[in-house]
């Protein structure tokens, strides 16, 4: 058996490892990436990508439903699930392909496979890598990186059997579309399904444990969220639970605990989308001292476990389950480790997030109630899409854009999105959060006339009694 | 294209100089490694070298320029071919408006006072509706973009209401930028060091417009000794010991050293310094420094001692003084205080030290207690040696005395240790033959 030494080994090439993986080839180490299924990892195949193309989809299919207001007509509008999900597939595969690409042109050795550490000799770890439960390779290296990302979280009474009960796998690759379906979880992954499916005529019932959907964001986002899905049809059960669920014929009879009492509903397929849980096992983690709790790899701010030169970033190692949070963590980690100088640790509270639902949602900082509780005296900027020209010309006028600055310093704490194209604008706000301006450098900034970012001025605007086409 | 030589840092900390004196003229020639001028800094006075050859070709800060930031242009060097004409007139311009003269004349000192208020003002940018547009170009005018300090725009707002020099703020954000982190860690510390609180006196009292008098610009070494020492004084618990040394047979071994050992001249002071040395090695914890999360320990004995200068003073260091002999500590303090007082020292020899000793003795000073060199824990204020009236043995009889105070910083340092290196030390002075081993 062939036994390679590496200077670094990442395991898990998902946006966590494979960023991490090129950084380092870049800073001169030789580095290797081993991975158990596609080089990408769920964000690439099974997460964010596919989803978006299934959404445009989605979107495509909304505005031909609604072409008389263009001031087109068209008969016999139809589709075909296999071919939405069929594009969606392709696209996965392209950007696939292009981070194999891009490992192999940094010299990356890629080596599909499970990992799992062993014994260290010395300073160096000892990783098998196995293909169908055989041994075929083992690696040598001082330093190692987790990436070994998430999977969907199942309930004690709920688990997926990926035929009745799907987790985000399953609803991104159906055969036939179903003519109900429950989402259980109203966090980004669930209500971007119930989006979808929504906007393909499914009839949809969302379920929430807690008080509100999308309950990460601001309270504003969450109510006028619920407003607009359920003017579209969209069934929402907040404060409730699903006690059971019984199969018979193709049919699930759900019995759901809400505030009003128990209730039972039918449906054709239930979406578990109830948050997701870091894929600790199988690595050989308990041949070292790092320490897994509640699912997750427990890290210092850089990344490091208890154990000298082992390392976890990603989904791995804990919320925000983002693919951007993972590539930054990659980087920080991996410039550690090469000691360049002047590295940060990740800022989390300057993290944005994104819902890719009709309408979006994208926001970045602090809520006005985690503001508030954090002490802060705030000043609330709050700008409607109906406000704005280009909102109008565009026929998307559901929305608006809030801000949350502090009033002492100017400081933006936070900001706040719903509406069309927001998960495109919110990077504004970051970079702005970023370079710490104050509210005086984002009321001076032109944004250009006429586009939706417009609406993030006038909502600093209002935030100073300002506000002009309010 | 002609070469721009900047103001060199002397030092990590150095954000601007004195530029003493040119010993280049216009149109001289200059060889790479040639001396072209003098720049004065905190403490020293250092030479500026040329990197390239050339012709010099416009100086653009003259002698006697206060204040000089540190990488703005200086001079203008002509590479072969070149003449003065191929120097951007903008060069000259921005620059040679810059620094405050030196020699201020007397009336002069009222536009000082007003372009202090205008770097105040390139500080903070916002009034109540955060937006200030006279103050926006007023800043972008100022001379100080030359040193632009670089701050978020938060920080600034932040250090304006904390009312923070920024200048005296190190950021840690990319290169060097002041962010917010900073001001909050700066304003979670207790201690004001890095942050000295800035209130800047902008204005004269009243009652003295009408007398004369001649106002000194501060120089560098100034105000690093005006800071430092209130910093001490502010921040630093200090307390006192005294003890009499007896002298007599320090001075006569000194006398037999000196006769008995060709081209020797060992001094009381050097005598002090191994004194010293050899009681912080028998007594560690009195060579210690206070921080908030630990007290250092330091693990070599780096001697700072001061050295009265034209217009202040200085603190050469001798380094590793526990290892050292009595003619090494006496060769090096000759060395050091003659290039003290020359201007001459390397900043990393007067930066640094771990404990330091002042000796008025040669003023005739009989005690006086010193004030601790931070972030030092404790300073030995040494007096004269003089013949004082002794009881012995229930009878009066004539000695030659020298009174030490040791001033220690209480925050590392206790009473009892305090009082243990006294002891030692005095034990040596008194017993000098001890300490020559």
């Amino acid at each position: 058996m062939t036994t390679s030494k590496y200077d670094l080994v990442v395991i898990g090439a998902g946006p966590g490892g494979y960023v991490a993986a090129i950084r380092a080839s870049q800073l001169g180490l030789k580095v290797a990436i081993v991975e158990r299924e596609s080089v990408g990892g769920v964000c690439l195949n099974w997460g964010c990508i596919p989803t978006k193309a299934l959404l445009r989809s989605a979107e495509v299919g909304h505005l031909l439903n609604n072409l008389e207001a263009y001031g087109f007509s068209a008969d016999n509008i139809s589709f075909d699930i296999k071919k939405i999900v069929e594009r969606s597939r392709k696209v996965a595969k392209q950007l696939s392909s292009g981070v194999s690409h891009l490992l192999k042109k940094n010299k990356v050795a890629v080596i599909i496979g499970s990992a799992s550490l062993k014994k260290k000799s010395g300073d160096e770890f000892n990783i098998e890598v196995f293909q169908e439960d055989e041994k075929y390779l083992n690696l040598k290296s001082q330093n190692v990186i987790m990436a070994t990302g998430a999977r969907a979280k199942s309930l004690p009474n709920i688990v997926p059997d990926g035929k009745d009960i799907w987790t985000y796998k399953e609803a991104m690759i159906p055969n036939t579309l179903p003519k109900s379906i429950l989402v259980i979880g109203s966090g980004a992954i669930g209500i971007e399904f119930a989006s979808f499916y929504n906007d393909l005529g499914v009839d949809i019932t969302v379920v929430e444990v807690l008080d509100r959907i999308l309950p990460a964001e601001d309270i504003d986002i969450s109510n006028f969220a619920l407003k607009s899905f359920v003017k579209q049809g969209i069934k929402i059960k907040t404060s409730s639970m699903v006690k059971s669920l019984k199969t018979s014929k193709g049919k699930i009879s759900v019995q759901i605990e809400t505030a009003a009492g128990s209730e039972e509903v039918s449906v054709e397929k239930v979406i578990l989308a109830v948050g997701i849980i870091g894929n600790t096992e199988d690595l050989g983690l308990e041949n070292t001292s790092a320490e897994v709790s509640n699912g997750q790899l427990v890290v210092d701010k850089w990344g490091a476990t208890n154990e000298p030169g082992l390392y976890g970033i990603g989904d791995l190692v804990g919320a925000p389950w983002l693919a951007h949070k993972a590539s930054h963590e990659g980087v920080i980690c991996v410039e550690r480790i090469a000691g360049v100088e002047n590295v940060h640790p990740l800022d989390t509270s300057n993290i944005p997030g994104c819902t890719y639902s009709r309408p979006q949602v994208a926001s970045v900082g602090l809520t006005q109630k985690l503001a508030e509780d954090a002490g802060y005296k705030v000043r609330i900027g709050h700008f409607p899409f109906i406000g704005n020209g280009k909102a109008i010309a565009l026929g998307e006028m559901d929305g608006f854009v809030k801000t949350v600055f502090d009033s002492t310093t100017g400081e933006l704490l936070g900001a706040h999105m719903i509406g069309a194209e927001v998960t495109e604008m919110i990077q504004g706000y970051t970079v702005a959060r970023t370079l710490e301006t104050t509210e005086s450098e984002l009321l001076n900034t032109v944004f250009p006339h006429p586009t939706l970012s417009e609406m993030m001025h006038e909502s600093v605007l209002d935030a100073f009694d300002r506000a002009i086409h309010i | 294209m002609p070469i721009q030589i900047l103001m060199p840092a002397l030092s990590p900390t150095m954000t601007e100089g004195n530029l003493v004196a040119w010993l280049k003229e216009e149109g001289d020639n200059v060889v790479a490694g040639e001396v072209l001028a003098e720049i004065e800094t905190d403490k020293a006075t250092m030479e500026v070298e040329a990197v390239d050859e050339g012709v010099l070709g416009k100086i653009l800060v003259p002698s006697g320029t206060e204040g000089v930031s540190v990488n703005a242009p200086i001079a203008i060097l002509l590479e072969e071919g070149e003449d003065v004409s191929s120097i951007k007139a903008d060069i000259q311009s921005t620059v040679s408006t810059n620094p405050k003269s030196l020699q201020m004349p007397h009336g002069e000192n009222e536009s000082l006072v007003k372009e202090d208020v205008l770097i105040t003002s390139d500080t903070s940018r916002d009034d109540k509706n955060g937006l200030n547009p006279k103050n926006f170009s007023t800043s972008l005018s100022t001379s100080r973009d030359n040193g632009r300090i670089k701050a978020s725009p938060l920080a600034r707002r932040m250090a304006k209401h904390a009312e923070l020099d920024l200048a005296k703020i190190v950021g840690s954000g990319p290169n060097g930028r002041i962010i917010k982190a900073d001001i909050d860690q700066l304003l979670s510390d207790d201690k004001p060091s890095e942050a000295v609180v800035s209130k800047p006196i902008l204005e004269r009292p009243d009652t003295l417009s009408n007398v004369n008098y001649d106002a000194i610009p501060n120089n560098g070494m100034r105000k690093v000794i005006a800071s430092r020492l209130s910093e001490s004084k502010q921040t630093a618990p200090h307390f006192y010991m005294t003890v009499d040394c007896n002298i007599d047979a320090l001075n006569l071994v000194r006398k037999e050293l000196n006769e008995k050992v060709e081209g020797t001249k060992i001094s009381v002071n050097d005598l002090i310094i191994r004194a010293a040395a050899i009681a912080l090695k028998r007594v560690p914890e009195a060579n210690a420094s206070w921080t908030e999360d630990a007290t250092l320990l330091y693990k070599s004995i780096d001697i700072s001692v001061a050295v009265a200068i034209d217009g202040g003073l200085v603190t050469p260091i001798i380094k590793n003084a526990g290892a050292k002999g009595l003619q090494q500590i006496s060769s090096e303090m000759k060395d050091l205080a003659n290039r003290a007082r020359e201007g001459k020292l390397l900043p990393e020899e007067y930066q640094g030290g771990t404990f330091s000793i002042s000796n008025l003795g040669m003023y005739g000073v009989k005690e006086f207690s010193a004030v601790i060199n931070p972030p030092q824990g404790a300073i030995l204020a040494v007096g004269a040696g003089e013949e004082r009236p002794i009881i012995k043995d229930g009878a009066v009889s004539a000695a030659t005395l020298m009174t030490c105070t040791l001033s220690v910083d209480h925050r590392v340092v206790d009473g009892a240790v305090g009082a243990r290196f006294l002891s030692v030390f005095k034990g040596l002075i008194e017993d000098p033959l001890t300490m020559l081993l």
